[in-house]
């Protein structure tokens, strides 16, 4: 009976996989002048290479901060600094080994460098003055050496369509199974400004393709663009004089549903390809 | 079309005789099949080798880890003799505890497998790294081979799923029966060990023989596809049996056991696309066959390239780096788990109960795992347990767990 049972579903199993390929070849209207993707994609290229020439420069002043060993300053503006990163985050990641050098999380690899290495520095309690160890030193010269080589790299980088899409849902898969668990900024407890960015960043991507996919599916963008405004309702709520709340002055409750909300975007964000990206490879 | 009444009558029969065949030709099958699907009830517990190592993987598992919380060679070995009398006693579908007490005292066997078969028990017991400290008089006998396991880049380990004194893993092919199992495990330990932690699994599976299809695991793909072949004494002797050479003479004829805890982000997996999914694994996803092969157990070829001059399978999936040379050989037995949300996200917490046997862990699973560092599946998979076993040799009749260990 079991194998019955096992070829049954052997059976729906294969018509499932019939059906997702007979998906996929769904035809998909050809672009015309107005809704021309590939605006969308060199637009995005230039507010990524923008956000990257504030990283570059917010880092450089970070550093010196850190560098001088006025570390009050360099905590308020680690976080700020950030964000510039943190929505384009997935070009870092396209482009390979930069991102593991510029976000790393905490580890016992002693190469071990980036702005989370500064950040457990500035959150030990340091006072401004005390002596900074060689070690921190030269990860605040990586840093900056890195995010301009990050800006140099940005030209270069191959985009389509659907990568830009794959973007938008990764700087939410972030949020959804990280940020919001606090992994990111153990110390300095500033997720909640990573978090923030990240949707903007993917919500830049929504607005870029927005026009086309108004015009090829108007009840899916309808369904992105709620799911996205219920999210940044939410976040909303973060939002301080200085910046966003600390990610522990946050309830437990508060964060799954940003979690939950996310979650309800991201799933319909992901099917835009559907209807942006023709011929689907 | 006109056809006479006599012509009607021997179609009508002929009719009738094919289906009385194919009714026949159905029920055999159906009989076949079910023969088939009832696999081996029973495994007798005493023999060369524990079971549950080479034999097929049931359809459900409890795997569980236990601290001992006195100290002294007697009170470990007392464990093991009540645990080995107990395991022959459970894979038989016997009851456990004292038998025939007056109903003033609570009964001796819980009684819920009470009428149900073994469902092809088995209970594989091992020693963790952490008996061989102080407690035990046991320091000198620590196996080389039970490493502590370095820690990998992909880990976050939850200490609610980490390390323990003792392991044992159940399966059979009903939960009940295996609940049952460990329960009385512990009740019997009661006062000596404690649950460190539990885990349950349901079938991913890796097929521990090399001509069946290998089952699925939450992600929708064939998991275990390169499982070594059980019956062939040598690869068996090579890859998962602990060798009288080897170093740690008790263990002839044991093995050693990984116990991980991959949490897969289920809601995330989800919405990543088709393509996204079979680049990550490197594998189709319906036929389970690696890019550029046909079928399943095809020979992987992680050189063959596209007209583009890219290979076919991504240097950085998950294929193409657990394989590596394709030099180390483990035996997976892998089960699925869904245990609830994640109270933090709301979302699954789920993934793989992954569990390998191998002769050496360093250079095995070590070796495997440390290539996978940057795996593209670590985007969706985070290992949160984490624990290796020295599983013992086979018991003899009379004999009980570990008696090597203490002569």
């Amino acid at each position: 009976m079991g194998l019955i049972r096992g070829a049954v579903g052997g059976l729906a199993l294969a018509a499932l996989f019939v059906v997702m390929s007979c998906q996929k070849e769904t035809a998909v209207p050809q672009a015309t002048p107005a809704n021309d993707l590939t605006v969308a994609i060199s637009a995005y290229r230039a507010y990524a290479a923008d956000q990257i020439d504030s990283l570059v420069a917010a880092t450089t002043d970070f550093a010196r901060s850190v560098t001088e060993g006025q570390y009050s300053k360099a905590r308020a503006q680690y976080a700020p600094a950030r964000m510039y990163y943190e929505r384009i985050e997935p070009i870092a990641e396209a482009i390979g080994v930069l991102d593991a050098r510029i976000d790393a999380r905490e580890s016992t690899d002693p190469e071990w460098t980036g702005f989370h290495r500064i950040e457990k520095f500035l959150w030990s309690g340091v006072a401004d003055g005390s002596p900074l160890p060689t070690i921190i030193k030269s990860a605040a010269t990586n840093l900056v050496q890195d995010t301009k080589l990050l800006r140099a790299k940005v030209e270069s980088i191959e985009l389509e369509t659907a990568d830009l899409i794959t973007h938008a849902v990764e700087l939410l898969n972030e949020v959804s199974a990280t940020k919001i668990v606090g992994e990111e900024e153990r110390y300095s407890r500033t997720d909640l400004y990573d978090v923030v960015a990240n949707v903007e960043g993917s919500k830049k991507i929504f607005d870029l393709v927005s026009p086309a996919l108004q015009s090829r599916d108007a009840a899916l963008h309808a369904k992105v663009a709620a799911a996205f405004q219920a999210l940044e309702t939410r976040l909303a709520a973060f939002r301080t004089a200085e910046g966003y709340l600390s990610f522990d002055k946050v309830s437990k409750d508060t964060l799954k549903e940003v979690s939950r909300a996310v979650d309800a975007l991201a799933e319909p964000l992901s099917l835009l390809p559907k209807a942006l990206v023709p011929g689907n490879k | 079309m006109i056809v006479s009444s006599g012509a009607r009558y021997l179609r009508h029969r002929k009719i009738i005789l094919l289906s009385v065949g194919l009714t026949a030709l159905v029920l055999v099958t159906v009989a076949l099949l079910w023969g088939l699907s009832i696999q081996n009830d029973q495994y007798a517990f005493y023999g060369e080798h524990q079971k549950g190592i080479l034999t097929p993987p049931q359809r459900q598992t409890m795997v569980a880890a236990f601290d001992l919380t006195q100290v002294g060679m007697p009170v470990l070995k007392s464990v093991l003799q009540d645990w080995t009398v107990a395991a022959d006693l459970l894979t038989r579908g016997q009851p456990v505890g004292e038998a025939n007490l007056p109903s003033s005292v609570p009964p001796g066997d819980t009684g819920e497998a009470v009428g149900l078969s073994p469902a092809g028990l088995t209970l594989t017991f091992g020693l963790g790294a952490s008996v061989f400290d102080g407690r035990f008089g046991l320091a000198a006998k620590r196996p080389a081979a039970l490493i502590d396991l370095p820690s990998f880049p992909n880990d976050r380990l939850d200490t609610r799923f980490v390390g323990g004194d003792l392991g044992v893993v159940v399966c059979a092919d009903d939960s009940q029966v295996v609940f049952h199992a460990v329960r009385a495990l512990a009740r019997i330990g009661q006062g000596r060990v404690v649950l460190r932690w539990v885990q349950q699994g349901f079938q991913a599976a890796s097929p521990t023989t090399s001509d069946t299809k290998t089952g699925r695991n939450l992600q929708g793909f064939r998991d275990g596809t390169v499982n070594p072949d059980v019956t062939d004494r040598t690869v068996m002797n090579e890859v998962v049996w602990s060798q009288a050479g080897d170093g740690a003479p008790w263990m002839e004829g044991g093995t050693y056991l990984v116990v991980r805890r991959i949490r897969m982000f289920i809601e995330i997996w989800d919405r990543s696309s088709f393509g996204d999914q079979e680049q990550t694994i490197g594998r189709a996803k319906h036929s389970g066959a690696g890019f550029g092969a046909e079928y399943e157990k095809d020979a992987i070829d992680l050189t063959k390239k596209d007209a583009n001059g890219k290979t076919l399978i991504p240097s950085d999936s998950h294929v193409a780096l657990a394989r590596g040379a394709g030099k180390e050989k483990i035996l997976r037995r892998g089960y699925s788990f869904v245990d609830g949300l994640d109270e933090r996200t709301g979302q699954w917490d789920a993934g793989l109960l992954f569990m390998s046997f191998q002769r050496d862990p360093q250079s095995q699973f070590v070796a495997i795992q440390s290539r996978l560092s940057n795996d593209k599946l670590n985007e969706y998979i985070s290992t949160v347990g984490s624990a290796l076993f020295a599983c013992f040799p086979g018991v003899p009749k009379g004999g009980f767990l570990g008696q090597q260990l203490f002569n």
